[in-house]
């Protein structure tokens, strides 16, 4: 049976993890490839990193350090932030990334969407959708971190998304989004029930409950959180436990002994 | 270069094998990316990888010349692997993008999962194996392995069906093979310490029996 994901997101900038982190823990934390591997072994099912500047400058590193997680991570990596052309992808991609999550590029011009599922498969095009709530069941799209609208109906750029090939979505909502309080599961529920692909809901997990939500009455495929794990308020292996026990499917954590020192 | 611990791994472009790569280096061998026939010849384990498109696959293959070294390399009998492309370009063809002719090396076709189902199949799900197969030595049954994929392999022929998953009102052949050839829809590189442990015994057989098969009686030597 497929189980559902849960998945850590990394915010990176220079080469380190900089946003939800626990700085008392900064030591080790900061390391986007020691955290990577502390997931994995932790029953991570899949890792996200967002390159969060963005840059041209900070392309490189972010290559650099896509290699380095995939030389020593055995669970599927995907890569966003600043993605802009089918050759950013095919970078990402050719250093090991398995998807490539697109954004504000995707909405400027639909057909990256197209390009790069026709190039690369919809397995490994993830579109990113940010979006607020506008009223009665309505959402927007907002790029720039919630602060430019696009006048985007949500539910219908998630539908042309899929329509041009996107393989599975990451929908954030920009209200619950850092605040602890739940994912938005009506917006879930509306784009789950428009289109055929994975759905992964972001923004909002603060507590077990709210991951179970998004899975069970939103709809959710996987869900994507970074708060709730970086803080050490709770850790994966208790998330699974506690999903199991409500009869959500979920991978067992790997057994342990493996080696990674290769 | 020493021989005797090189894998190889068959680059027709198909874009990540870097995981493929460390997942062999991980096994304690070391990994040959090679788009070269005469790499493939020479061969003792071969690794045909690959995402994305059937049609793609095939034209790679075929354009690079590849086809014809990898249809010699199996039926000389040596130890082949195939994962997600690499299993369904075994088959006689593909629905994807059109109906495409594959390498006709198992019998039976590439097809879509149905619309209602939730396309793609993307995540880990369980693989069942019936019976023991050498390569899955070590690995727990009904083990958790990583997916992604929209196509799946449907077959008359049962014998080279070795592991099934069930997807949503699906189930399909997850493992397929015979005797040299074992080929997975999931991917062992992405499947944590059990697709680590997949490669690993593939590998290890393949060095020290010549032979994946499960019959020790069918044990070649290279």
């Amino acid at each position: 049976m497929l189980t559902k994901r849960i998945i850590p997101c990394f915010d990176v900038a220079d080469d380190r993890v900089v946003k939800g982190v626990s700085f008392v823990e900064l030591r080790d934390a900061g390391d986007p490839v020691e955290l990577a591997a502390k997931y994995d072994s932790s029953g991570a099912d899949e890792l996200v990193f967002l390159d969060i500047t963005a840059s041209s400058d900070n392309r490189r590193s972010m290559y650099d350090l896509i290699a380095r997680t995939a030389d020593q991570v055995f669970i599927p990596l995907t890569v966003g932030g600043g993605v802009r052309s089918s050759e950013d992808v095919r970078m990402m991609l050719e250093k090991g990334a398995d998807k490539v999550s697109m954004n504000t590029a995707a909405i400027e011009r639909p057909e990256l969407i197209s390009e790069a599922s026709h190039r690369f498969g919809s397995q490994c095009i993830v579109v990113a959708v940010d979006a607020k709530k506008v009223g009665d069941e309505k959402w927007e799209i907002y790029t720039h971190g919630g602060r430019t609208s696009t006048g985007l109906d949500a539910v219908e750029w998630a539908r042309e998304a899929v329509d041009r090939g996107s393989g599975e979505l990451l929908v954030t909502s920009m209200d619950t989004d850092g605040h602890q309080t739940g994912y938005d599961i009506p917006m879930l529920q509306a784009i789950n029930e428009a289109v055929s692909v994975p759905i992964i809901a972001s923004g909002g997990a603060g507590e077990p409950e709210h991951l179970y939500e998004a899975l069970t009455a939103g709809g959710a495929d996987a869900v994507l959180a970074a708060s709730i794990f970086h803080f050490g308020k709770y850790d994966i292996a208790y998330l699974k436990q506690y999903l199991e026990r409500r009869g959500v499917p979920i991978r067992p954590i790997d057994v342990p002994n493996r080696s990674l020192n290769s | 270069m020493n021989f005797d611990r090189t894998v190889t791994i068959v680059d027709y472009g198909a874009g990540n094998l870097r995981s493929v790569a460390r997942a062999v280096a991980h096994a304690g061998y070391e990994p040959f990316v090679t788009s070269e026939s005469r790499a493939i010849n020479d061969a003792w384990a071969l690794i045909v990888p690959g995402v994305g498109a059937a049609a793609d696959t095939m034209d790679n293959l075929r354009t690079r010349h590849l086809d014809v070294p990898i249809h010699n390399y199996i039926d000389s009998g040596r130890p082949f692997l195939g994962i997600c492309m690499g299993m369904q370009a075994l088959f006689e063809f593909s629905e994807e993008g059109g109906q495409h002719e594959c390498l006709g090396i198992l019998s039976g076709r590439v097809a879509r999962f149905p619309s209602e189902l939730t396309v793609p199949h993307i995540g880990w799900n369980t693989v069942h194996v019936d019976g023991d197969h050498p390569v899955f030595k070590d690995i727990p049954p009904d083990a958790y392995f990583y997916f992604v994929h929209s196509y799946h392999a449907e077959t008359e022929d049962q014998k080279i069906v070795i592991g099934t998953t069930d997807y949503e009102t699906r189930t399909f052949p997850s493992v397929v093979g015979r005797e040299n050839i074992i080929a997975t829809q999931f991917h062992p590189e992405k499947s944590g310490a059990n697709g680590l442990k997949l490669y690993a015994n593939f590998i290890q057989l393949a060095r020290e029996r010549g032979s994946i098969a499960p019959d020790s009686d069918e044990t070649r030597k290279i």
